[in-house]
């Protein structure tokens, strides 16, 4: 393997921990679930970056395809397992506001641009 | 090694760190989901670069579509209940 | 207040230990010992396998067991955010110029959907990318205040939802009585085979990504749009 496609890698590659290592530490400092979100699916794309920088084979071979079909079939597990958690964050959501009826707001019934 | 292409790989990368850093210290619930979106869509861009066009297809049609618009109505949800 | 002092020190602090970790194993991964590695093997079988795009092929030849679970997943969440509620409130319906927009990007979306996944044999594209765009024009219907964003009523779309893995799991099931193996496509019959099981999984891709963007169980028929 050349010397080009070693630093090509190891440059995505990096960046691609960094970003899963953001994700982590915004994961567990911060409290409201958009952000947590936004640090898992940030995690998630590190993940994805470094399979698709080992896959890189420089500009004029081939890719590994292998690495390639585990990301694709990741970004939909992703995408539903973040739809899931917006699901129970909104669940939660309503039990709270039925629990203490002094929140308002946060009913269910008024997300979306009701009219 | 070609410089030109060694620089644009580094100003990819270093934006999209950027990007990530801005989207995940954000305090505002739809600034920061919508920095979420385009780190999603130049993430897709590096992807093309990478010689993966399947990915990039697939990311910027649902990492940065999708889950921006879903991401979107739960940070709505968010800024309405910190009012 | 000491405990989140200690925090601030403490998560840096195993956060750089665990990158340096992954560090390392990422360098050892990338510098180590040329072995036979998968590409090479999954490149030479691709002409045999019904699709000539690489990606096509080890996704739903050579590794098609990980897509059929992944399909279940997806399946699995949608029954998850199902069970957890009604969906939310329709948006407002939208004014002219958003709804005329809208008559032209969701049949546009649509044909592009059709045409990814016809190309997908070849080029980049596919079931995944496609069903996406099917979801996205779901979304686009949603957003402009269709109350179910297109989908037909419950009892269709439960079919469309489990149409993916349904048809996935009958081809492989009729391959294994015909003496083949799980999943294990005879040559003649690869490409005919992986374009319906990717029609299947596109329909219900689409329809889960639509469904689960309105986040709870369909509203009942009688508030669907007057």
């Amino acid at each position: 393997m050349s010397h080009e496609i070693l630093i090509t890698q190891l440059l995505y590659g990096g960046a691609g921990l960094l970003f899963f290592l953001l994700g982590v530490w915004s994961f567990i400092s911060h409290e409201p679930l958009w952000r947590k979100l936004i640090a898992l699916n940030i995690m998630g794309a590190g993940v994805f970056h470094v399979l698709v920088a080992v896959a890189y084979r420089g500009l004029d071979a081939p890719p590994d395809p292998v690495p390639h079909a585990l990301v694709l079939t990741g970004i939909v597990v992703a995408v539903s397992a973040t739809a899931l958690a917006l699901a129970f964050g909104r669940r939660l959501d309503r039990e709270d506001s039925e629990r203490t009826p002094e929140v308002q707001g946060v009913d269910d019934r008024e997300d979306g641009t009701h009219v | 090694m070609n410089p030109l292409l060694l620089g644009f790989d580094i100003l990819l990368s270093t934006t999209l760190l950027g990007l990530a850093l801005a989207a995940l210290t954000s305090r505002e619930p739809r600034r920061g989901v919508i920095l979420f979106i385009a780190f999603g869509l130049l993430l897709a861009l590096v992807w093309a670069r990478l010689r993966a066009p399947d990915l990039a297809l697939a990311e910027a049609a649902i990492g940065a579509g999708l889950a921006g618009a879903l991401m979107l109505s739960a940070a709505r949800r968010a800024a309405r209940r910190r009012q | 207040m000491k405990a989140s002092r200690l925090q601030t020190v403490l998560i840096p602090l195993l956060l750089s230990a665990i990158g340096a970790v992954l560090f390392w194993a990422f360098w050892s991964g990338v510098t180590g010992h040329e072995g036979e590695r998968l590409a090479a093997l999954a490149l030479a079988r691709v002409p045999e396998s019904g699709a000539s795009n690489p990606v096509t092929s080890v996704l739903l030849n050579f590794r098609a067991y990980d897509t059929l679970m992944e399909l279940a997943v997806l399946l699995a969440a949608l029954l998850g955010i199902w069970s957890l509620g009604p969906a939310a409130a329709p948006y407002q319906p939208a004014a002219l110029l958003l709804n005329s927009l809208v008559s032209w990007v969701v049949p546009m979306l649509i044909i592009a959907g059709g045409y990814l996944l016809w190309i997908g044999g070849q080029a980049p594209g596919g079931a995944f990318q496609a069903g996406a765009l099917l979801g996205a024009a779901g979304v686009t219907l949603a957003l402009s205040g269709r109350p179910n964003a297109g989908l037909p009523d419950e009892s269709w779309l439960r079919v469309l939802a489990a149409l993916g893995t349904l048809v996935f799991v009958l081809i492989g099931l009729t391959l294994m009585f015909l003496g083949l193996g799980f999943l294990t496509y005879p040559p003649a019959l690869a490409k005919a085979l992986i374009l319906t099981i990717e029609t299947g999984a596109t329909l219900s891709i689409g329809a889960t990504l639509a469904a689960a963007f309105l986040g709870g169980q369909p509203r009942a028929t009688r508030t669907a749009e007057p």
